[in-house]
């Protein structure tokens, strides 16, 4: 039987397909434009490690610019709010990372132009940690930094 | 099945305020199961993507320190009320969820 969905359907496939192939060759970088999930700066180990695989090599200059929201006070490490804004202009990116966790990267959201330099979310916080936010814009990294004490550890516990 | 995506969407002044919390175990495959001593594999959701007429406005890329059923909310200007908005995760499992929301 005819079906003429068919060619639609294979389209979309090999465009996906091509998407990946290129994603895979790291033809898309900085990972701002690389729609596969950043695995090596997810699972690096120690700040250091992390920070290296976020941003491949480049360096985070601290700003003024960059709000981070938390308790400064955390009773329960498993759920611990973070509020990420910054008036810094064409924000790119946000990350959210936690030195002290094992692996310190928590998230990072890529923004459109038409998306407001604003996040929130929440984060699971081994133990008291300062909490990095790192800001992309026009290309350049800027960081600011807050500490939060963590009364009862995030991970099981 | 009920959606795994609880989300509001409202404008306010020209901008699109969104919040949204999702059901997942967000599993950091660090944890033991008490009873069984067995670790328990991770299990998070990777990749949150909002997009609204087409255009991704927001893609979260989330490891498992996010905590237990994500909560997100962020702002977007361009948008009108009454417009529609897809909120879609996946995870490391391969399971995936997304939803569409009108803005009030």
């Amino acid at each position: 039987m005819h079906n003429p969905n068919r060619r639609t359907l294979l389209k979309g496939t090999l465009t996906a397909g091509i998407a990946v192939v290129a994603a895979g060759a790291g033809l898309l970088k900085p990972h701002t434009v690389l729609a596969a999930w950043p695995k090596a700066a997810f699972e690096a180990k120690g700040m250091d490690n992390a920070t290296n695989a976020l941003l491949g090599g480049s360096s985070a200059t601290a700003s003024k610019d960059i709000k981070i929201k938390t308790p400064s006070i955390a009773e329960n490490g498993a759920v611990v709010n973070v509020a990420v804004s910054s008036t810094l202009p064409g924000v790119e990116s946000i990350s959210i990372l936690v030195e002290q966790n094992g692996s310190p990267l928590a998230a990072t959201f890529d923004l459109n132009p038409r998306t407001e330099a604003y996040i929130k979310t929440r984060v699971k916080v081994a133990k008291t940690s300062g909490i990095v936010a790192m800001v992309r814009s026009g290309g350049k990294i800027f960081s600011a930094r807050r500490e939060v004490k963590v009364t009862l550890g995030g991970c099981g516990g | 099945m009920a959606s795994t995506i609880r989300p509001r969407a409202w404008m306010k002044d020209g901008v699109t305020n969104v919040k949204a919390l999702i059901s997942h175990p967000m599993e950091t495959g660090l944890r033991k199961d008490k009873a069984s001593g067995q670790i328990i594999p991770a299990h998070f959701i990777q990749d949150l993507i909002v997009t609204h007429n087409g255009e991704q406005v927001l893609h979260g890329y989330l490891g498992p320190a996010v905590s237990k059923n994500p909560f997100l909310n962020f702002k977007f200007k361009g948008a009108n009320k009454g417009d529609a908005l897809t909120i879609s995760w996946n995870d490391n499992k391969g399971k995936s969820d997304s939803l569409e929301v009108k803005i009030n």
